[in-house]
């Protein structure tokens, strides 16, 4: 009962990404749909204070907030499993950073080269959409008997996940560019590799990005989860083991650390979409 | 001396049963002004992507100073009825495309951009983005990207299809204008019957199922306009309203032929 508690209360941590996509569109509803969704949290960390308050749940169940921000000073300053928090942090950070990079240099160009290629399509296509739908986790095995458990094994599955939405969403990017434009460079003199560069690549920016976005998404899900799996540092790793010992603040802790990166990460990437394509959604 | 030349031109577009143009032949000279005018389905834009080198003929020959066509070139510069400018450059960079395509340095096709922003009176317009633009302000920034790559002839594919009745006249006679100036053969489509009339030095009626040329006037009220009357004066010419009915009546009758 009371795990169900800390459940729903990560839950609403996650909830202000969904939240935010529907406030973009109506710039009249956009301050009342915010307060709506502050005052659903301030509600949610009510609650949770309430029935740690009045001593309603065990704190081997739910730590009061006081505790789990103790810990969190604890952790940062000190650590836990021979680490602070911030290299944990850090640790998960640098698996999906150097991820994402590979994903981003790879995947782009085998994208452009499905959606602009037939023969690259017909290569390409078979193998991403067999091995797309496979949760990252159940080939994570097979991973770990080829490389083994080192680091490389761990960027090596988040890459796979990171890829297959970038170049799924480049391919259609540059499927859909308009034609009109495409006809204008070449009246203008494009040569094919002109046309990819100065029409293709900017035109398929937008979906780009947001293949990018999807990929970071899945990217970090399945990092927590093969941390939580295989590994003596990181996120998912210093949760893991917290559990274990049923020490719940450092768990929850980590659950809300991983949210918080979560919804950074998506609200970067949507910054970055604003400054890059700022044409995009303008009428044309 | 034709510039542009088309001999016995036929299209058709796979599986289709009839071709959408049928023998066509016609020239383009240094002088002139060229408009295509005709209902929908007459074939008018599959006239101008055969010589725009889009597409295909599926007989005949289309020659530009005797060398054949083939395929897309900067040699025929093209403004489209749907601006096709480019969002994420400015209206400097969008004009400059052509001649950053052909490896100009951007010292000297920016200063060439500008020459030709001027010539559609959008000097000052530079830094804008695409998007802050009206409908007429972006046809002229095609139409300055189309002439600064400095083509050898200029297709214009409804260019000002998508306008309001009133941009649309500031846009003939900035047309005019800029033809006089930059003394580039042009070749346009219309279905706007005042507007080919108004425009043209050679004006080319074209009839549907197949698409052919019924027939061929040589018009000056361009020309009336480049030497100082007025537009307005131009178009409320009796010969002017004589001629606009002729073609109109022509069109009608090209119709009512097809329906017996």
């Amino acid at each position: 009962m009371s795990q169900l508690q800390s459940s729903s209360a990560t839950q609403a941590l996650i909830k202000p990404s969904t939240v935010s996509t529907e406030v973009k569109t109506s710039r009249g509803l956009s301050v009342s749909t915010r307060a709506i969704s502050i005052l659903t949290l301030a509600a949610l960390l009510g609650a949770w204070w309430l029935v740690t308050a009045f001593e309603w749940v065990e704190p081997l169940f739910l730590p009061p907030p006081s505790a789990v921000l103790e810990k969190a000073w604890l952790l940062m300053t000190k650590g836990y499993m021979e680490s602070t928090l911030w290299q944990h942090l850090g640790a998960s950070l640098q698996r999906i950073g150097l991820a994402l990079f590979f994903a981003v240099l790879t995947a782009i160009p085998v994208g452009i080269a499905i959606g602009h290629n037939r023969i690259a399509r017909g290569i390409f296509d078979p193998l991403i959409e067999f091995y797309r739908p496979i949760p990252p986790l159940a080939y994570l095995p097979l991973i770990v008997i080829w490389c083994g458990i080192g680091e490389f094994s761990k960027v090596l599955l988040i890459y796979l996940a990171i890829f297959a939405p970038i170049a799924i969403a480049t391919a259609t990017g540059v499927r859909t560019v308009d034609s009109a434009k495409l006809r204008a460079a070449q009246s203008l003199g494009a040569s094919r590799w002109q046309l990819i560069r100065h029409v293709i690549l900017p035109s398929a920016l937008p979906e780009i990005l947001t293949g990018v976005r999807i990929g970071l998404g899945v990217g970090w899900s399945t990092l927590v989860a093969a941390e939580l799996i295989a590994a003596t540092s990181g996120l998912g790793f210093m949760v893991q083991s917290a559990a274990q010992f049923l020490v719940t603040d450092v768990v929850v802790l980590g659950i809300l650390v991983i949210a918080l990166i979560a919804f950074a990460l998506e609200m970067g990437l949507r910054a970055l979409q604003r400054k890059l394509v700022p044409w995009h959604g303008q009428n044309h | 001396m034709a510039l542009l030349q088309l001999e016995r031109i036929s299209a058709q577009y796979p599986g289709a049963a009839e071709p959408v143009l049928s023998d066509i032949s016609l020239s383009l000279g240094p002088q002139q002004l060229l408009v295509a005018l005709g209902p929908s389905g007459s074939g008018k834009t599959s006239l101008l992507n055969l010589i725009a080198g889009f597409v295909e003929p599926s007989a005949g020959r289309i020659t530009l100073d005797q060398v054949p066509v083939r395929g897309p070139s900067a040699e025929r510069g093209v403004v489209f009825q749907d601006d096709a400018l480019l969002p994420w450059q400015d209206v400097l960079a969008n004009v400059a495309f052509g001649l950053e395509l052909a490896g100009v340095s951007r010292g000297q096709r920016e200063a060439k951009a500008r020459e030709m922003l001027a010539l559609v009176d959008l000097a000052g317009f530079e830094k804008r983005r695409i998007w802050q633009l009206s409908g007429g302000q972006k046809q002229r920034v095609g139409l300055a990207r189309a002439l600064a790559a400095d083509p050898r002839v200029l297709l214009m594919d409804e260019p000002f299809g998508a306008l309001d009745a009133f941009t649309r006249e500031q846009m003939q006679e900035l047309l005019l204008q800029v033809w006089q100036r930059s003394a580039k053969p042009v070749f346009l489509i219309t279905h706007d019957i005042e507007e080919a009339v108004f425009l043209a030095t050679d004006l080319i009626l074209l009839a549907p199922n197949p698409g052919q040329i019924v027939e061929h006037l040589t018009l000056d009220f361009g020309q009336r306009y480049s030497a100082g009357e007025s537009a307005r004066a131009i178009k409320s010419d009796p010969r002017f309203i004589e001629t606009r009915e002729h073609v109109l009546a022509r069109v009608f009758s090209q119709r009512q032929e097809q329906r017996a």
